[in-house]
């Protein structure tokens, strides 16, 4: 049997992972998306760890809802990135400053 | 059972080390492609211990959309952007120390809720889904359908959202490109089109040998 804290520690290793790659590749965008994805899995092992734990189908109910939003995110997220690169020639963030942000 | 460790558990140590080690190449890879690769490689590890915590439906779904549509988009728009990956990169070097402290501090924050503190996790013991269903997939249907029959219908939305959302930022006009105009083919009326000419109607005159004259 996987005890849940290991479960969980897993999970906190792929969340801190992620927070430390969007650090290292702070310039490029198609690298931060990827970076969230990472997060909401991590995310994501926590519900699966759980509603194992606990035998409650609900957690793997929200798991399912967390990636299809994450599926539409991430096409969203894409296709403001070719429409910015087809604008711009550029993806890197540090010169995304129009609005100033 | 395999030196103390049951086979389940030592399946999911491995493959948890195996996720770790692409989660770590998915952040420090030069090349965007080869983040994308790794991005495909940590998902199917993730499958695989999720199939290990009786999740099944759930693991075949992350195959299915995760690297079959949302990598796939991923890597076809990195390998349509022409992306200059020297420049992207500069700075890493300086990143990297203010990466790892961060990675650090989050990890051992973490550890130290669940290892340490052990939140009465010790004592839990895991239950088995008691549903009365024959698989995960039909549980998770028959939930699905009842009990959150509404959030599925706006999940639902939300995806037809994205969809539509994507191809309007996307689309563009090309010069020269045909395109049909619906305002103006449902407006048009038969007589614009269409001029119908009266004349009197041929009588076909017929060869000797009883051919039609060309």
């Amino acid at each position: 049997m996987i005890p849940l804290q290991h479960v969980l520690m897993l999970g906190g290793v792929l969340f801190a992972l992620a927070v430390a790659g969007m650090f290292l590749n702070r310039k490029n965008v198609i690298l931060l998306l990827m970076c969230v994805e990472l997060m909401l899995l991590a995310v994501n092992f926590n519900f699966v760890a759980f509603a194992r734990q606990l035998g409650d189908l609900n957690g793997q109910l929200f798991v399912f809802f967390i990636l299809t939003v994450a599926a539409a995110e991430s096409a969203i997220g894409l296709a403001i990135l070719v429409v910015l690169f087809r604008e711009r020639k550029s993806i890197n963030v540090e010169q995304l400053d129009t609005m100033k942000g | 059972m395999i030196f103390g460790i049951s086979i389940v558990s030592a399946l999911f140590y491995a493959f948890a080390g195996v996720l770790v080690l692409a989660a770590v190449g998915v952040i420090t890879s030069k090349n965007p492609v080869h983040a994308a690769l790794y991005l495909v490689f940590a998902f199917f590890n993730s499958a695989v211990i999720w199939l290990l915590m009786q999740a099944e439906f759930l693991a075949i779904v992350l195959v299915l959309v995760y690297v079959g549509a949302v990598m796939v988009l991923f890597l076809f728009v990195v390998m349509m952007l022409d992306i200059n990956v020297a420049q992207m990169r500069e700075g890493f070097a300086r990143y990297w120390q203010l990466g790892a402290v961060i990675a650090v501090v989050v990890i051992a924050e973490i550890a130290t809720v669940f290892l340490v503190r052990g939140l009465g996790l010790q004592e839990a013991v895991p239950v088995v889904a008691a549903t009365g269903a024959p698989s995960n997939t039909q549980a998770l249907g028959q939930l699905l359908y009842t009990e959150y029959l509404y959030p599925f219908e706006l999940a639902a939305v939300i995806l037809l959202v994205a969809i539509v959302a994507a191809i309007t930022l996307t689309m563009r006009k090309r010069p020269g490109l045909k395109q049909q105009d619906i305002g103006k083919q449902i407006n048009i009326v038969a007589k614009d089109r269409v001029r119908i000419v009266k004349m009197p109607a041929e009588v076909p005159s017929t060869a000797p040998n009883g051919e039609r004259a060309p």
